[in-house]
């Protein structure tokens, strides 16, 4: 029995993460890639609330009341760690100094344009700090099921929902692939075992590049 | 240890209270209420002043910080980044009961902090080809595009510190730092609720993160609230 879809694209995102990266993680699957980041890699994870060095979640019993991730939930950090305010921890994120940030999306357009805050008339959380990681960090994956719970595709030629930021996205996780926003258009090089091309091609709104050999992505 | 009140900054809540009115601008810090004083907030929502303008980072938790003021029909205007934990604040906005200013979490920081350090305010890229950008101008400077964001400030910044001395030289605890330097020096009146109060010299100039200069009021934490995992 594999890994459900779920782990699969955190380990996937994962895999993107290099040794020595900064790298801010967003909510659900994102979060789950820490997991699978290899011991012999060192990577800073940064919390927007103002903590760069996040570490797993505090044991039961232990918890600090003053010491949470971006989620409010009570974290630990890592040697090498630092708190700081809000202006500073944007200030890292403006500056170029965050490698990756893994964020969920609603929709991804061909350009790489993202929409992940607001469904005018129905959600509306606000930005959070979502614009400020997606426009500046200086890799953007987006980590999202392939279609919307109808079937319509979230990857499409142009966002229809209210754009997070402009041409961002470089690299989109879905359930069913991996797909790379390049100048050239959208490429497909990676599946997750069980789907095809095929699939891929009648759930995608854009045109996607097939470029062979296409990995199947298949974890134990 | 008894500690001098020699600069007559530290007050009581009651006398702290004297300051907030109806129709202020208030800041309260806090990040999903980590960092904000609930004990001050509480205090707000007891006085039931109206027709207030918040600026906050989130409107807190649905327990404790400005959503609780929100729920208590207080503020006309909420300045913030994110409402998406508190259903209250959200449901009131839209019922056009409450008027929403959405600012990207790392712009609102700036905003503020361009408040308190006597900027008019700032330009950054963050919002371009955005709902952000709508009805702002755009700047160019070194062939790059800005939009430019207005700096905030307050009448009242309500302050959540770990430690204060006499004169208001503050440090901060962890995480529960986020907007509150920022917010100490944005504001005309800031009111500190210190953790604990320390005697002058107690805390090394090198740890100060706040000087006491933007400092005004200073009450002494209490309260008992928990949060639900405690």
């Amino acid at each position: 029995m594999g890994m459900a879809i779920r782990e699969q694209m955190a380990r996937r995102a994962a895999e993107e993460i290099k040794n020595g990266d900064i790298v801010n993680l967003g909510f659900g699957i994102p979060q789950a890639a820490a997991a699978y980041i290899p011991a012999d890699k060192t990577v800073f994870f940064h919390a927007e609330n103002g903590v760069l060095g996040a570490g797993p979640a505090a044991e039961k019993g232990k918890e600090d009341p003053d010491l949470v991730d971006a989620g409010c939930v009570p974290i630990t950090v890592v040697p090498g760690a630092s708190y700081f305010d809000s202006a500073t921890s944007f200030a890292l994120v403006r500056s170029g100094k965050l490698d990756i940030t893994i964020l969920g999306a609603l929709e991804v357009a061909e350009n790489g344009d993202l929409a992940n805050w607001i469904v005018p008339g129905a959600i509306v959380p606000g930005m959070g700090g979502a614009m400020d990681l997606a426009r500046n960090a200086k890799r953007v994956i987006a980590v999202t099921t392939h279609t919307d719970k109808k079937g319509n595709p979230k990857i499409k030629e142009r966002c229809a929902l209210p754009l997070t930021a402009t041409g961002c996205v470089s690299l989109i996780i879905t359930d069913i692939a991996v797909i790379k926003v390049e100048k050239r258009g959208l490429v497909l090089k990676e599946i997750f075992e069980g789907n095809t091309v095929e699939d891929v091609i009648a759930k995608t709104g854009a045109k996607l590049i097939v470029e062979e050999p296409i990995r199947v992505i298949s974890y134990e | 240890m008894e500690v001098e009140n020699k600069f007559g900054k530290i007050k009581t809540v009651e006398e702290a209270m004297e300051y907030i009115k109806d129709g202020m601008t208030i800041m309260i810090a806090g990040f999903g209420g980590i960092g904000s004083s609930y004990r001050l907030v509480n205090e707000i929502i007891k006085k039931n002043v109206k027709n207030l303008t918040l600026i906050s980072i989130d409107a807190g938790d649905p327990d404790v910080g400005p959503d609780h003021i929100i729920q208590n029909e207080q503020v006309k205007k909420l300045i913030t980044s994110h409402i998406g934990a508190t259903p209250t604040t959200g449901k009131l906005m839209n019922e056009g009961k409450l008027e929403v200013e959405f600012s990207p979490q790392g712009t609102l920081a700036e905003r503020i902090r361009a408040g308190g350090v006597g900027l008019g305010g700032i330009l950054t890229d963050v919002g371009l080809g955005t709902l952000v950008e709508e009805g702002k101008p755009q700047i160019e400077v070194n062939g790059k595009k800005y939009l430019l964001e207005t700096a905030l400030r307050a009448d009242v910044s309500i302050i959540l510190a770990q430690k204060s001395d006499p004169f208001g030289n503050l440090v901060y605890s962890k995480t529960a730092q986020g907007l509150n330097p920022l917010m100490a020096m944005a504001a005309d009146l800031t009111i500190v609720d210190a953790k604990e109060i320390v005697p002058l010299g107690a805390i090394d100039p090198e740890d100060v993160v706040t000087p006491g200069a933007f400092v005004e009021v200073i009450v002494h934490g209490g309260g008992d609230w928990k949060w639900g995992w405690q």
